[in-house]
């Protein structure tokens, strides 16, 4: 205690500081500073040498770190708003949760929500992040009509799918490598009620839910919660969750009638310290795991539940990270096409569930057409699986690469840790081009840069 | 419409109160040095709320001019949160008086200033609620930062005399001791993330308290007990603490 009262204000000697992204793996000691005007953005930039914005640190890995750091969270204002369009102007820093706390009373929704809310806008776009959506909405990026990025001291860019479309094109999904994002305007969608109309189902096993998946394409917003540890005939036993935008008329509760926009708020809970590493093991998750998939009962399942229940279930529970204890934790997210879809996953998830490593948060969603240049979404499924890191996971994910690969998969950098360059060039179809074109932006010098850029070859 | 004054309305804590008064369905009127800082922050309330938001410059350390600022006003506030507050570089402070007298004059002599101006006003109308951020810093004075600390332990007795003095008139004062909060001040430290406020959780705190009308609040409840331990150490003991 008396060392921390020490660390308090004014004496200016701490330059350096620890800092990791959200799944503490790595953590490394870095200078770090933010801005909360275009100004101060400016003169930071005048400093030579490379940088990378961090938002919300919610990537799990090194995407947002490096020895040189820019916050994003207090350039965070709101610019204007058109009630008529739904088209919001906004500074990068500000979190998709902020946008929610404002709007959704008004009767307004993000287009496309990843499964945490406390990221910020500049983070959605560098990482175009996608949603339970994603097959009839495509990722983030598909709903901006406009953004600026700061490149050097004094030169903001522009860009939009038309003014600037190149830049604009290897920015979105480019993981904050073409320079910081300042400012975006994106349209919010209309919605009747802050609830959604939920059906979960419950599937014995990976045929089911992807059949399930095929059969769910109307609806707008489809996930499953997939038990990884379920073996034989149980293997891919799930959970699927599909869900529309509750209209004023469906809403039954009087509650729910009364305030249609403004739900109660719900438990919020915390991870007040980290827990002991030893606290997750194979045994706790299995027996998590069984006891959550026997919550729901056979069959389908009807409800409505108000929005932060559907999208944002472990938002409720701050730092739910630290579960993981300090050694850190990654999620393994990937990606197969369709074609090589049922066996592909069947194979993949075999090898997880043989090897006793996966945890209990495994997601499953079947990704609609995507037509981007960098991101990490395609047709086909996507499974996002996290694990304690240790040197048997990171060995499992040496070998499970080599699978994803071969069925012409990939992986999602916002998750990644420690992929090597060499799974990168194969999986990202335009990775050459993507190097050479932030190369030439920053004429061969180093200017925008991330561990993750420097671990997957992008950047020097 | 209720009406709000913050006073040093550009800094991170003051940001968050707004928001947070905006979307409780106030009207506010944001009071700053640097009115080109201030007019975005302006802006930003305005498509967060339909608050009717007012901007005016205002310069803490310039004493003569409060009485007419309080004056022009044109609607006088129902609650006024005082904010500002400067903390120099410690090392700076020890041997540059400008530096000191500078962190008395806005932390401690600014801020009388300007609330005995406020105070004359509620006491006379019978009703209001003054909040005063002071901080943890000026429950005891350590060697890390006691200058700051110093004038700040000057506002603590300053509002806790005047919650005495206005208490019969019906006005509330609130005395309010943040501790560590992520703001642009300590972004670049190492902080221990469990004693860390955001900036969001001091504006809930003055807002509940403000409801509830409690006397001093603390925005995490440890720190109420981490000051009252570092305050019982016995002084020929704290002396020798590197703290």
């Amino acid at each position: 205690m008396v060392k921390l009262i020490v660390v308090n204000e004014g004496l200016g000697e701490v330059d350096m500081r620890k800092i990791s992204d959200w799944g503490n793996y790595p953590v490394i000691e870095a200078e770090v500073g933010g801005f909360d005007s275009e100004g101060q953005l400016r003169s930071k930039l005048e400093r030579p040498g490379p940088v990378i914005a961090f938002g919300n640190g919610r990537s799990y890995g090194d995407a947002s770190l490096q020895e040189n750091i820019l916050l994003t969270r207090r350039f965070n204002k709101l610019l204007s708003f058109d009630e008529t369009t739904g088209s919001l102007s906004c500074q990068s820093g500000v979190l998709l949760s902020e946008i929610l706390d404002v709007f959704v009373p008004r009767g307004w929704f993000l287009p496309v929500t990843p499964g945490t809310k406390l990221i910020t806008v500049g983070g959605a776009i560098a990482a175009d992040v996608h949603g339970k959506n994603h097959h009839v909405a495509g990722s983030f990026g598909r709903h901006i009509v406009s953004m600026d990025v700061m490149r050097n001291e004094g030169s903001v860019i522009t860009c939009s799918p038309t003014e600037n479309s190149d830049f604009f094109k290897i920015t979105v999904g480019g993981m904050g490598l073409t320079g910081i994002i300042m400012n975006a305007t994106f349209r919010l969608k209309k919605v009747e009620t802050a609830y959604i109309r939920e059906e979960t189902i419950r599937a014995a096993n990976l045929d089911e839910i992807m059949d399930c998946f095929e059969a769910s394409s109307d609806w707008t917003y489809s996930v499953a919660w997939i038990d990884c540890l379920a073996k034989g005939e149980q293997l891919g036993r799930s959970i699927m969750m599909r869900g529309e935008h509750a209209t004023q008329a469906e809403l039954v509760a009087p509650a729910h009638k009364h305030a249609p926009f403004n739900p109660r708020k719900g438990l919020h809970l915390s991870v007040p310290i980290s827990f002991p590493n030893f606290a997750l093991n194979h045994w706790t998750m299995q027996a998590f795991n069984l006891i959550y998939y026997n919550k729901f009962r056979p069959g389908t399942h009807k409800s409505i539940v108000d929005y932060n229940q559907f999208f944002y279930p472990l938002d409720a529970i701050d730092n739910w990270n630290r579960i993981y204890g300090s050694r850190g934790f990654t999620q393994y997210q990937f990606v197969i096409p369709k074609a090589a879809g049922r066996e592909g996953m069947r194979t993949i998830l075999k090898r997880i569930t043989d090897s006793g490593l996966g945890s209990f948060l495994a997601v499953l969603k079947l990704f609609g057409e995507q037509d981007s240049f960098i991101s990490f979404p395609m047709a086909g499924y996507t499974l996002a699986l996290d694990f304690p890191i240790s040197l048997k996971a990171l060995d499992l994910f040496k070998e499970l690469d080599a699978m994803v690969a071969d069925y012409g998969g990939r992986l999602y950098l916002a998750k990644d840790s420690r992929m090597d360059a060499e799974m990168f060039e194969k999986t990202y179809p335009n990775a050459d081009e993507f190097r050479q074109a932030i190369s030439l932006l920053n004429d061969g010098e180093t200017r925008f840069a991330s561990l993750l850029s420097k671990r997957i070859g992008i950047t020097d | 419409m209720k009406k709000v004054l913050i006073l040093g309305a550009t800094s991170d804590i003051a940001q968050a109160i707004a928001r947070k008064y905006a979307a409780e369905g106030w009207d506010l009127v944001l009071a700053a040095r640097n009115l080109e800082l201030l007019e975005p922050i302006a802006g930003d309330l305005r498509v967060r709320s339909e608050a009717d938001i007012q901007t005016v410059g205002f310069d803490a350390a310039d004493f003569s001019s409060h009485r007419g600022f309080y004056e022009s006003l044109e609607t006088k506030p129902d609650l006024v949160i005082c904010v500002f507050g400067y903390m120099a570089d410690q090392r700076l402070v020890r041997t540059d008086f400008d530096e000191v007298q500078k962190t008395i004059a806005v932390n401690y002599t600014g801020a009388v200033s300007i609330l005995n101006v406020v105070a004359e006003d509620f006491e006379q109308r019978g009703r209001g609620s003054i909040v005063g951020i002071s901080s943890v810093a000026g429950d005891r004075g350590r060697q890390s930062n006691y200058i700051y600390g110093s004038a700040k332990a000057g506002f603590t007795a300053y509002l806790a005399g005047l919650r005495n003095r206005l208490a019969k008139a019906g006005v509330h004062v609130m005395t309010v001791k943040p501790g560590f909060v992520r703001t642009k001040m300590t972004e670049s430290l190492e902080l221990p993330a469990s004693l860390t406020a955001e900036p969001e959780q001091v504006a809930t705190a003055v807002y509940q308290g403000v409801e509830k009308k409690h006397n001093t609040v603390y925005t995490l409840w440890m720190w109420r007990w981490i000051m009252l331990i570092i305050k019982l150490i016995p002084e020929p003991i704290f002396k020798k603490m590197g703290m």
